[in-house]
């Protein structure tokens, strides 16, 4: 016994060295070389990220509020309980009382916290108020999910007709995978294409998803809403400082929920304008020539992706479909040589929307995509669909 | 006969009549597998959690390993996926819920002066349906595909991507549901029918209470949870939409299933808890439980509120704003029952005459740690900061704080308490110790820095984090890892030495200040206790005549 109370002292004394260390170092700097990210997270941040948002603001406030009321709460009781332990002890003579109820005192003690609950519902209930209100937006974005990268389409407003994909940084996936990432303040974290707001407008984001439930998150902005497939919900936020803003997918969504990083690009005004106009004489660029004659392999390699990035979520890339999704591979109306049949069916969906409508894809997508269902798999039709017959079909 | 495993030699002076019953007393392995003695499932139960919780616990070691530094070391991220599901869903149908039930078996019966349980043979099947569901469930690792990965709470529409152990998932669940259903119903008509004369409702221990309620709420609940369930399994395999938004369905629909069960089930992991700690306080306090009847009715209140809070779990769906405000309120009004009922234990305490052997150290860490959890809880609840907070790690360290340091003490409170009482030997008091601080510190270590981490927005389920994250990450393995090995200790050190009756004898009452008609049987308790319904005094706490 005395052996192990001295091995327990010199132990004890080391432990409580490095702990102090340990801490002093927390404190200060992380272990890793990396520095706090402005508008991401902070080196071994203690509280909420710094707001920038009104709504941010308030939700700060809450939680100062909250954990200040707690503290004083948890002070108390303890206080009690501690002093409890120490004075009403056998080993200093405590001869236990006889008291065993007390009507007044339970009625005093859930009445004061009941008091208490209601005083810190009010203010909560203006916030949560004011989170709901996305009326009269500035700029509506609708933001997919996706497995597993978030997809931009801005609505209404200006930069309307916009859209985009936002991935993860490959060499970050990379990094990851390898075991030994090399520090980066932006370490999962980096994308292509950054979400572009104004600043002081206030933008609606309007929330779905194309497979599973997703979640668009960015603290700085106090915002987080589910991205759920086949359902829109919305969000909103006013920011107010000009900036670069991070958030995470935050709702579990498969393999790679910890890799589709969200990065809000907060511009000025002008700034802003400028940039629309560049995405727009982008997409202008890249946009197709509905008029052109496309040779079969082309189509088929110009397909594939169209196939791989919309159809294959539902129908597979093995085309077999599952469950209530009908397969592609075999299907009567892909094998048809009426193209108008799928072509339909496409334009407008089938079964209630269960097979929703991709009138959305351009002619030339669209043609590339059935024409490539009519040539892979089993499907072997030799049909080719140019993208004048889906500007035909459209009228 | 005792549950001790082995115990040469030692005569108890116990009383051997009741050994030669007409038909033989049970040994070798039918005594197991045709068990219909309350103090042999109890046993089992326990034991059978036990393993659950190192083989949960495990998993959870692995989780922190890949966690402890930035970067993917171990496992591919899906791996990572099946291990978070997996340590939810066996700690806590695998772990918590039988441990609980294991003392429900023990301590009711005695504690009312009954003989058994109500339904002793419903009692065995209980307890060996556990069996092939913990099997199916842990064996899921093994199946094409791993172990599901879609998290405890199994949501769809990412339920219908999963392999063939969804459904292994699935099939586990159901049966431990309805094992779970058999329990409360044993539990219920044993305590309602077969109290002693004399013992009315108001007089039974705290435990009985708090185990009745928690029937109710299991009853009413775990068919809710085989309700979303099945509907996930039909519509992965038999052309159902209930849940696939591709065919009409709503993912959202599901989740308020499941939260509808999901909501009392963390309740029904804490009720027995409380009741545990309102045997020991009073007894190592000297003094009664301040409060009965009041604490009876914070219960009944925490019970019946739990079924109207469920959606807080739901506060990023997208419901309107009266829906948020609703249970916004409604969420915040449990703490304070809650809040009474801790009033009440240090109310207990207050002008007692102390001692801290092992019991009450669990028993006021419980009170210290339990009601941490609660604070955080109730900054949770409130819809503007959970929007911050919704799926981060700080969501991770209120459940800790609540499901570890709350039903996990209390059930260590509870071995340590009532271990001589099944196993006629004291522990080691010093070992108790070693275990009690250990575990506190470590925990504390672990799990503390997790709500910074959720504060700065780290999410959970995440197998990769931002750079920033690294330091509580690493401080929080290191935690889990010696958390972990006082587990071990435990096991090796106290659990192992009562089980084979190497230390002191126990006391027929081994705490002077303990109350209850299990104090009134020896140490061992015989194989059976009460075969007659005792005489009991006015206060229904001691055997007369």
């Amino acid at each position: 016994m005395k052996t192990m109370n001295a091995l327990f002292c010199k132990a004890g004394r080391q432990v409580g060295q490095w702990s102090l260390t340990l801490g002093a170092a927390l404190a200060t700097q992380s272990a890793l070389a990396v520095n706090s990210l402005p508008g991401g997270p902070g080196v071994n941040q203690l509280d909420l990220h710094t707001p920038v948002t009104g709504i941010a603001v308030d939700q700060r406030w809450l939680h100062y509020f909250m954990l200040l009321i707690c503290t004083v709460i948890f002070l108390g009781v303890f206080g009690v309980m501690f002093y409890s332990i120490f004075k009403h002890r056998k080993s200093k003579g405590a001869k236990a009382a006889n008291f065993h109820e007390s009507t007044t005192v339970e009625i005093v003690w859930t009445i004061v916290p009941f008091v208490i609950v209601i005083l810190m519902a009010l203010p909560a209930t203006k916030v949560v108020v004011a989170m709901k209100d996305t009326s009269a937006a500035d700029l509506t974005i609708k933001a997919t999910g996706m497995q597993w990268k978030w997809g931009y389409d801005y609505l209404k407003g200006e930069g309307e007709g916009i859209g985009f994909i936002s991935t993860l940084d490959a060499t970050q996936r990379e990094e990851s995978d390898s075991g030994k990432p090399k520090p980066a303040d932006d370490y999962l974290l980096k994308v292509d294409n950054p979400l572009v707001v104004p600043v002081d407008k206030k933008i609606r984001i309007i929330t779905t998803a194309s497979d599973v439930i997703h979640a668009f998150m960015v603290p700085s902005f106090g915002i987080k809403q589910d991205a759920i497939p086949g359902f829109v919900r919305d969000t909103w936020f006013r920011a107010e400082k000009v900036g670069d803003y991070y958030g995470q997918c935050a709702e579990l969504c498969g393999k790679e929920h910890a890799y589709m990083p969200i990065h809000v690009k907060v511009m000025a005004a002008a700034d802003y304008s400028q940039w629309v106009a560049g995405k727009n004489k982008e997409m202008a660029a890249l946009a197709d020539d509905p008029a052109k004659v496309w040779a079969l392999p082309d189509m088929l390699a110009r397909g594939e992706k169209v196939y791989a990035a919309n159809c294959a979520a539902c129908h597979q890339a093995s085309g077999k479909g599952g469950g209530p999704i009908k397969p592609l591979d075999g299907a009567a109306v892909v094998l048809d040589a009426d193209h108008a049949k799928q072509i339909q069916v496409l334009l407008n969906g089938q079964n209630n929307g269960a097979m929703p409508a991709w009138k959305q894809l351009s002619d030339t997508e669209l043609a590339a995509v059935i024409t490539y269902t009519k040539n892979n798999w089993s499907n072997k039709t030799g049909q080719l669909v140019q993208p004048a017959e889906v500007v035909a079909a459209r009228k | 006969m005792s549950a001790v495993i082995d115990h040469p030699g030692h005569g108890h002076g116990h009383d051997h009549a009741h050994d030669d019953h007409a038909h033989g007393a049970p040994h070798g392995w039918r005594r197991w597998l045709y068990a219909t003695n309350h103090k042999d499932i109890g046993t089992m139960y326990l034991l059978f959690s036990f393993t659950m919780l190192m083989v949960g616990g495990v998993l959870a070691l692995l989780i922190r390993a890949e966690l402890f530094q930035p970067g993917l070391q171990f496992m591919n991220p899906q791996f990572f996926n099946q291990l978070t599901t997996m340590h939810g869903l066996i700690m806590v149908f695998g772990a918590i819920m039988p441990a609980f039930v294991g003392f429900a078996n023990w301590m009711i019966p005695m504690q009312i002066g009954a003989a058994d349980m109500a339904f002793a043979r419903m009692n065995n099947l209980s307890f060996w349906l556990l069996i092939p569901a913990a099997l199916m469930l842990v064996g899921s690792f093994f199946m094409p595909g791993g172990a599901p990965a879609a998290g405890w709470t199994l949501y769809a529409p990412l339920t219908l991507q999963m392999g063939p152990s969804m459904d292994a998932g699935i099939f586990a669940m159901h049966i431990m549901g309805a094992s779970s259903i058999m329990g409360s119903i044993n539990i219920i008509v044993t305590v309602l029918n077969m109290r002693a004369p004399g013992m009315t409702l108001m007089k039974m221990p705290l435990f009985c209470w708090t185990w009745l309620i928690t029937a109710y709420l299991l009853i009413a609940v775990m068919p809710v949870l085989a309700g979303a369930i099945t509907m996930t399994l039909t519509d992965r395999h038999f052309g159902t939409h209930f849940f696939n938004p591709a065919g009409g369905g709503d993912p959202v629909m599901y989740q308020h299933i499941f939260w509808f069960f999901g909501h009392p089930e963390v309740y029904i992991m804490i009720l027995p808890a409380f009741g545990i700690v309102s045997a020991i306080i009073p007894a190592f306090a000297r003094k009664r439980l301040f409060g009965y009847t009041s604490m009876v009715y914070a219960t009944a209140s925490i019970a019946i509120l739990s079924f109207i809070v469920w959606a807080h779990h739901m506060f990023t769906t997208g419901m309107p704003v009266t829906g948020q405000l609703f249970f916004m309120y409604a969420t915040m009004l449990i703490a304070v029952p809650t809040g009474v009922k801790v009033f009440n234990w240090i109310a207990t305490m207050w002008r007692g005459s102390m001692t801290f052997e092992t019991p009450m150290l669990f028993a006021v860490g419980f009170l210290f740690v339990f009601t941490m959890g609660g604070f955080t809880g109730l900054i949770l609840a409130m819809a503007p900061i959970d929007i911050q907070l919704q799926d981060t790690y700080y969501v991770v360290a209120h459940f800790h704080y609540v499901l570890v340091a709350g039903s996990l003490f209390a059930m260590f409170a509870g071995v340590y308490y009532w271990g001589p009482k099944w196993t006629g030997t004291m522990y080691v008091e010093s070992r108790g110790k070693i275990h009690f601080w250990g575990s506190l510190i470590a925990f504390n270590i672990t799990f503390f820095p997790m709500h910074f981490l959720g504060l700065a927005g780290m999410p959970r389920r995440y197998a990769d984090y931002p750079m920033q994250f690294a330091d509580f990450n690493m401080v929080a393995s290191v935690g889990a890892l010696w958390f972990g090995l006082m587990q071990v200790y435990f096991f090796l050190f106290v659990v192992v030495p009562m089980m084979r009756g190497k230390g002191q004898p126990a006391p027929q009452q081994p705490w002077d200040g303990a109350e209850g008609l299990e104090w009134e049987v020896p140490s061992p308790a015989p194989f059976h206790t009460f075969e007659q319904p005792p005489k009991l005094n006015a206060a229904a706490t001691k055997v007369i005549g």
